[in-house]
């Protein structure tokens, strides 16, 4: 029974690493949403894009693997900026479902693409890092390293919102739209800004996966969804929820992955998340 | 500084202007007065591009704004409050009144410009770090002031200030109008409540139904029958 | 007309177009069936991208009842609708009480529909994950067809019990459509609380759309199960088939009863004929038709929001009111 718990403490603190990876990938979705009220069902596509930059760069054309990090960071953040401009900009005023479809269109495209790029094989950096010993738990060096530089990212984000001009504009083009060019803030520039913004933020994210996981076209389906949760569940729009729901949905997948295997991760996740929605409807913690 | 000359503006089918001349000389603060729906903040929204005008035209210094688009008229000097104060509710005091500093020649002065607010409005510093939501009405409209001060305008607009403010906060408004024009600000203020805003303006137009009635200094059109009889009750 | 219509498409396997021709039109309006049976709720607002369950449910219930137990999938049909209904109420319940609409109420389904893909591949012992699975077939000694097992090797056959659901299918559309439900829904659609004040019970009305047309699909999906003979769970469940369906309806038109069967004809061709046209790139770079299908499907909602059927009849309703 002992060794059960140490390996169960050793699921319970994994999961707190991955509670911060979480949070970084639901923010930008959630930091767009917010903003420019457009959920963009592809985002975890663009993180892929992201790590197959990191790929090609680094192990394709031998850059060092900081500046792959930043090239690649810089890539999705101008993709963003391109679906935005491309993309929603054209059905801003369409309905809702148009707009949820048009970037389903994308999250095909990219799968497509990526397909077409690199082929179905699962590609890896090569980097191989030894695990950390903590006493009889061992822990994976990359997800330390992911959890850390995620919770920079998140930090970051929060002073760069509340700290900068730009920041903080885009907190209150989320409060009101109409009144922005009062402010001698043009409204489209600032969603473009922020769809580069969350497509930074997206690459860095696929910075830090692309240390722990092999990259596939399809690997965007296996952390899409949880991220859709992660950011209805915090109430769709509400960055500190999302951080929470973030760490709660990491243990579900940790603890429930280690018990049994981990799509049932996944799965009590979700059996979780319905529970919550009969108690908490607004998301936990959403207004009104 | 401000001209307008025939200016027609609306909301789709629906024209609320027709052919509004005015004028407001640099340093003169000016009123627009008229009853509800007579297009007051129509006015002011097609100053600041927030509507589109159908004919006339607006120039400030003597620069057309025709093609000046919305976000960058307050880069010519205008700078609005707009009705119901519009403040950003969920930011606190002092990240409306950087809001108010957004252009990149307002940020260099933000920390002096904040001070000018802070001493206009003292109560605005004791509650800089609060919710702009959770102020009261009058200290609202104190922060939607500050916020339209802090790109330097040469020209403040302000839409119905007193709106939806006890009568006794109303008076102390009219005072902040009166000392933000003596400060040297030129001020076009569009206002329901007549009596009240005559007091504080040089000069004033009166609006009914999108088109100008009468105009003149406040002291005549404060004794002039027309206004006594149909807009103070006398 | 219109019965003049459905006389020529009934005569289709007499007209000598060979095996694979029929196949597609098979395929048109078993898809045509399963996107009418979305757009029932879809059209009233509720966007659901969670349809890839119901199907996942109807096909999976099917094939693993009748390979592991041997019942027959007539038994197994209903087996899945139930199991469908059950979580239809399940997720639609809270949803609709507590007025998750909009952007929360498609990210859930669509959350719905990934887990569902992956409970499918998670007992990979008994499903064969992601390789899929195969109905044990029953038609072994020489047998043209098993009613029993729901297998037939001719496809006439396939073709007439098809077309049969699919016109049941758009008769309960039309159903949804005429009856007191409908005005309901379209006020809760566009007012809830207006709705609500005039004795319209919500959550009610929400709850028996979602029930039909999950329901519906998830016999699309046994449907699928038994005339493939090959199901796995990315062409029956997850993001992918959901965002399918959706696009076929938006495609065709979604306030059109016909809308949805157009947007069926419309992606299974395009499918082909890119397939087709593509021809050896196509051998070479496995991704091309997906690439080019997302891109047309941004640009067909940037350009045609209406739907290829809603776009024509507007234009037709132009055309005929000259002003």
């Amino acid at each position: 029974m002992e060794i059960f718990d140490i390996f169960l403490l050793e699921a319970v603190l994994n999961g707190i690493l991955l509670g911060g990876l979480l949070a970084l990938l639901s923010l930008g979705l959630n930091l767009i949403f917010g903003v420019i009220d457009v959920v963009w069902i592809c985002y975890a596509e663009m993180i892929m894009i992201g790590m197959y930059a990191v790929y090609t760069l680094h192990v394709q054309y031998h850059w060092p693997l900081l500046a792959a990090m930043a090239a690649g960071i810089a890539s999705v953040a101008l993709l963003g900026a391109l679906m935005h401009q491309f993309v929603i900009r054209p059905v801003l005023s369409a309905e809702p479902i148009n707009q949820l479809l048009v970037t389903g269109g994308v999250l095909f495209f990219l799968q497509a693409a990526a397909t077409l790029a690199f082929g179905i094989e699962f590609k890896n950096l090569g980097v191989k890092l030894p695990p950390v010993a903590i006493g009889e738990m061992s822990f994976s060096f990359p997800r330390i390293i992911a959890f850390a530089v995620a919770v920079a990212g998140v930090a970051a984000t929060y002073l760069f919102l509340t700290r900068s001009y730009l920041g903080t504009a885009i907190r209150a083009i989320s409060q009101d739209r109409e009144i922005m060019p009062l402010m001698g803030v043009s409204p489209g520039r600032i969603f473009v800004a922020t769809s580069a913004l969350g497509g930074a933020l997206a690459g860095l994210s696929g910075c830090l996966l692309v240390l722990q996981y092999d990259i596939h076209p399809a690997i965007g389906l296996s952390f899409g969804p949880i991220t859709f949760l992660i950011c209805v569940l915090g109430g769709l729009g509400n960055m500190l929820g999302g951080l929470i729901a973030a760490f709660i949905f990491a243990q579900f997948i940790s603890v429930g992955g280690f018990v049994f295997a981990i799509e049932w991760g996944y799965v009590i996740a979700f059996v979780f998340f319905i529970a919550v929605m009969f108690w908490r409807p607004q998301g936990i913690l959403g207004g009104k | 500084m401000l001209a307008l000359t025939d200016v027609c503006a609306g909301y789709g089918s629906f024209q609320a202007l027709f052919g509004v001349s005015l004028e407001v000389k640099a340093g003169e603060s000016v009123a627009v007065i008229g009853p509800n729906g007579a297009g007051k903040t129509t006015l002011l929204r097609a100053i600041s591009k927030l509507i589109a005008l159908t004919a006339g035209e607006v120039t400030m210094q003597g620069r057309s704004l025709k093609h000046v688009p919305a976000h960058e008229v307050i880069a010519c000097g205008i700078s609005q409050v707009p009705e119901n104060r519009r403040l950003f509710a969920r930011l606190t005091v002092e990240e409306n009144l950087k809001m108010g500093a957004f252009l990149p020649a307002a940020r260099k002065k933000f920390a002096e410009r904040r001070e000018f607010v802070y001493s206009l409005f003292p109560r605005m510093q004791e509650r800089r770090a609060q919710l702009a939501g959770t102020l009261s009405g009058g200290e609202q409209q104190m922060c939607a002031i500050g916020r339209a001060l802090m790109s330097g305008p040469k020209l403040l607009l302000l839409d119905e200030p007193s709106a939806g403010l006890a009568p006794v906060i109303v008076q102390s408004i009219m005072q902040m109008v009166k000392r933000i024009c003596a400060e040297g600000y030129t001020v076009l203020i569009v206002e329901q409540n007549i009596r009240q805003v005559l007091k504080v303006v040089d000069r004033a137009y009166l609006l009914e139904t999108g088109r100008i009635k009468s105009s003149g200094a406040s002291a005549e059109l404060l004794a002039s029958d027309e206004i006594r009889k149909a807009y103070l009750g006398m | 007309m219109k019965y003049l219509l459905l006389a020529l498409l009934a005569g289709t396997p007499f007209y000598g177009i060979g095996n694979y021709p029929l196949h597609l039109v098979i395929m048109c309006l078993l898809w045509g069936y399963v996107y009418t049976s979305w757009s029932i709720m879809g059209r009233l607002g509720l966007v659901s991208f969670g349809h890839g369950s119901f199907l996942g449910i109807g096909a999976y219930s099917v094939v693993m009842l009748w390979n592991h137990f041997g019942v027959s999938p007539w038994i197994g049909a209903v087996v899945g609708v139930v199991l469908s209904a059950v979580v239809a109420v399940i997720i639609g319940f809270p949803c609709f009480r507590f007025k998750i609409v909009g952007h929360y109420f498609a990210l859930v389904t669509l959350a719905l529909s990934e887990v569902t893909r992956l409970i499918i591949v998670a007992l990979r012992d008994q499903t064969g994950g992601s390789l899929g699975a195969t109905p044990n077939t029953a038609l072994a000694q020489g047998n043209a067809w098993s009613f029993g097992a729901l297998q037939f090797s001719d496809k006439i056959v396939w073709f007439y019990a098809i077309l049969a659901v699919w016109l049941a299918g758009l008769w309960v559309w039309a159903k949804v459509d005429r009856g007191m439900t409908r005005l309901a829904l379209e006020a809760i659609s566009h007012e809830e609380e207006a709705a609500a004040s005039i004795g319209i019970n919500v959550t009610r009305s929400k709850l028996f759309v979602t029930l039909i047309s999950a329901v519906m699909t998830s016999i699309g999906g046994a449907l699928y199960a038994q005339y493939q003979l090959y199901i796995n769970p990315e062409t029956v469940s997850g993001i992918s088939i959901s965002l399918q369906m959706v696009f076929g309806v938006i495609a065709g038109g979604m306030y059109v009863m016909l809308g949805p069967t157009v947007g069926a004809v419309f992606t299974l061709l395009l499918a082909e004929g890119l397939r087709l046209a593509l021809g050896d790139a196509f051998k070479q770079f496995p991704a091309l038709d997906l690439a080019i299908y997302g891109l047309m499907l941004v640009l067909f909602i940037i350009h045609m929001p209406k739907g290829i059927l809603g776009t024509a009849q507007e234009a037709w309703g132009r055309a005929s009111r000259p002003h």
